[in-house]
């Protein structure tokens, strides 16, 4: 009974794994069980940037949905009511409102994503965790104003006695496309911004361009094929007229710009995610 | 058979320093170095320059190696500049080393200012969260910790307030309070503790003397030797990036305060510890006796007069208001200070060039040897500081005409002070002591 227990692994026992610090910069080193530790972080950070973004503001989470629906008004005026732009066949305001959600969406995670290094900056000089989590944290408060301004969505489709048809459940696929897309987006120019601060100006005047060549105020019916399905190379695009089709019915069927939107905005994300580590370690020197 | 807790290999730290490669960059200027370099390079070898036409380097660490044992407490000193914060952020990982590599077994917890990530709009109890995980502490090891974090700071009853509205105590002793209760097995500690008012400092470094005792490793930076002398019973000298000495901390605390004086060089223009906005710079400092004289040793118990010669950024620029604060210590204590604002008026339109003397008729001190720190102020603004800028000799002197004055500073004490003895005895306390009988 009283015989010790004999600890067979103490002599060889390797202890625990040592955190080793040294000057490599190897490309592919994604430490994804680290990522998954600080999962929490993640979180909070994302949290903060929700409790945050409205605090002392009159119209609180209002301004989620008054960003796209006055933009919806602007562009049913301009480009619906006075240019005469078609739509598909479904009413104007809702042919463009349907776009304006994953755009806006897109267009605010990466702008506050690009800065959000720069804005964390205090935080890098002193302690350590995965940078990628603080770009990555914004995309996932941007989520919140998302599904407020979807929440709207729903709304016009009753007024305008629009029926969703089985393709909805194709809607988070095709969210995750428009997250992929704004993460490879923002992981690029955020640590670009940290050597660059030429991003933070080049910006607005980057997103406007991105809109203009994204189907949000005009189908891309306008184009003929094949073209139409290179105009997938945008992986906005693709998110754009994925969300027409799958909310509205439209007839245009996207699948092929999808398909092509899928792979550049993989494309996208991978390359961001190496550029990014490469950079990572420098971050605290030249922030 | 033991492992160490913390294995450091040769490693160095290299920054790039001068104009063009400091700071951020911008896409314009690395374009057109790009097409730039390549000649450049080719004026560089015309003009036998050789190739390198390298940016200036400085390495802030160079070739340090050490190791410490698990429950180990590791003091760490060294004067500003000598590279102990790089250190410290080469081992929390906020920076890479440019050579060699370092070993961490354990769960790193480094704490290099406090309230890091706090946000100002958020309530105490959010941030106490927000801050806590940044510093990799779990959820659950806050939930548990919570009320501790939340006593030791004692803002109980503004913990559901956002931070904006607490004063700078609060909010620091908050910070520090989550700061506290990490629980890494191997913590860095950058000089922190000063914060918060006596109180609080008090209770930092019994926080701190109790991480100690816990059995965890911690690397601990300050420049308060008392600290270092209680809480590490060993500690390392950093200077100018390398390890000058590793060992007991009081000899290491010893051969730094040897060094402080040594290498109190008179060309201040070189000294990195300098403080202060440089629109006036002191530029030398030395002792006069009456004579004019410029004296290396003071015989004890003569006059003196300390020159200390000063030059303005600006020759054109009219400084008013100007203070200068000369303070005499031994090693880490102060003993007193000649301060002109408070002895005499502050100095009013400052030639470009010149020289403040502070005269002394008898300096109080025995013979021995003695620091002198310099501080100089306009206005309110601090324009030059050197800490043991001048090394003063007091050597042996008959302070009071007598011949008999020791120079055992170790039993005297360091100062002396102009005095008489007498005897006193009337007839009243004659008459007294016979009323007594």
């Amino acid at each position: 009974m009283d015989t010790p227990e004999v600890p067979i692994n103490l002599e060889i026992d390797p202890g625990p794994v040592p955190i080793i610090i040294d000057s490599g910069r190897s490309w592919a080193r994604i430490d994804f069980r680290e990522l998954w530790d600080y999962r929490e972080l993640l979180f909070f950070l994302a949290l903060r940037d929700i409790k945050v973004r409205y605090k002392q503001t009159v119209f609180g989470i209002t301004w989620a949905i008054i960003q796209p629906f006055f933009t919806m008004l602007v562009f049913s005026l301009f480009f619906g009511r006075l240019a005469k732009i078609p739509s598909d066949g479904v009413p104007y305001p809702i042919f463009s409102y349907v776009a304006l959600v994953p755009w806006i969406f897109f267009a605010n995670s990466v702008s506050q994503a690009s800065d959000s290094l720069v804005g964390s900056a205090n935080l890098i000089s002193k302690v350590y965790f995965p940078r990628i989590i603080i770009p990555f944290a914004v995309m996932l408060s941007g989520l919140v104003d998302f599904f407020v301004a979807l929440s709207l969505m729903f709304g016009m489709m009753f007024y305008f006695h629009i029926i969703p048809t089985l393709q909805v459940i194709w809607l988070p696929g095709l969210l995750l496309l428009a997250i992929v897309t704004a993460l490879g987006a923002g992981l690029w120019l955020s640590a670009l911004n940290v050597q660059f601060r030429d991003v933070r100006y080049s910006l607005p005047f980057l997103i406007q361009f991105w809109l203009f060549v994204t189907p949000v105020a005009y189908p891309s019916s306008l184009l003929p094929e094949p073209w139409r399905t290179f105009y997938g190379i945008n992986p906005m695009a693709g998110v754009v007229e994925g969300f027409r089709w799958a909310l509205l019915g439209t007839t245009t069927a996207p699948g092929s710009i999808i398909a092509f939107s899928a792979v550049f905005a993989v494309v996208f994300l991978v390359s961001g995610i190496f550029y990014f580590q490469r950079m990572e370690m420098t971050f605290a020197d030249i922030i | 058979m033991s492992s160490p807790a913390i294995r450091v290999e040769n490693l160095g730290k290299q920054y790039r320093i001068g104009g063009r490669s400091g700071g951020y960059s911008t896409i314009r200027d690395t374009l057109t170095d790009a097409f730039l370099t390549p000649f450049r390079r080719l004026k560089a070898l015309a003009q036998g320059y050789g190739a390198s036409d390298a940016p200036e380097i400085f390495w802030a660490l160079k070739n340090v190696s050490f190791e410490v044992q698990p429950g180990e407490v590791v003091g760490i000193i060294g004067r500003n500049g000598a590279g102990k914060t790089t250190l410290l952020k080469i081992l929390s990982r906020v920076t890479s080393p440019t050579e060699g590599r370092a070993q961490l077994f354990g769960r790193v917890g480094s704490l290099l200012e406090v309230g890091v990530g706090f946000h100002q709009e958020l309530t105490g109890r959010e941030n106490v969260y927000l801050s806590g995980a940044i510093m990799g502490m779990k959820k659950q090891e806050i939930n548990r910790q919570f009320d501790q974090i939340v006593a030791f700071s004692g803002v109980e009853d503004f913990i559901d307030t956002p931070v904006k509205r607490y004063s700078s105590g609060m909010y620091t002793r908050l910070a520090f309070a989550v700061a506290a209760h990490m629980e890494p097995e191997i913590l860095i500690v950058d000089e922190v503790l000063a914060v918060g008012d006596m109180a609080f400092q008090e209770k930092c470094l019994g926080k701190m003397s109790d991480v100690a005792r816990s059995g965890r490793t911690v690397l601990f930076v300050s420049h308060n030797m008392s600290a270092i002398s209680i809480l590490c019973p060993t500690a390392i000298l950093v200077e100018e990036g390398r390890i000058r000495f590793q060992g007991q901390s009081s000899e290491t605390i010893a051969r730094y305060i040897d060094l402080m004086r040594k290498t109190s060089v008179s060309q201040f223009d070189r000294r990195q510890d300098r403080r202060g906005n440089g629109l006036l710079r002191i530029n030398r400092l030395y002792l006069n006796d009456y004579e004019g004289k410029v004296v290396d040793a003071l015989p004890c118990g003569t006059g003196v007069r300390f020159v200390l010669e000063y030059a303005a950024a600006d020759p054109a620029a009219a400084l008013t208001d100007v203070s200068v604060v000369l303070m005499v210590a031994s090693g880490a204590t102060r003993l007193f200070s000649f301060i002109s604002e408070v002895s005499g008026d502050l100095f009013q339109n400052l030639p470009p060039v010149g020289r403040f003397v502070c005269q002394v008729d008898k300096l109080p001190l025995m013979p021995g040897n003695y620091d002198l720190h310099f501080l100089c102020f306009v206005g309110r603004q601090l324009v030059d500081k050197i800490m043991f800028a001048w090394p003063l000799v007091v050597s042996d002197g008959d302070f009071f005409g007598t011949r008999r004055l020791s120079n055992n500073r170790d039993i005297h004490g360091s100062l002396l002070v102009p005095h008489s003895w007498s005897l006193e005895s009337s007839q009243q306390d004659l008459q007294n002591l016979e009323d007594h009988r």
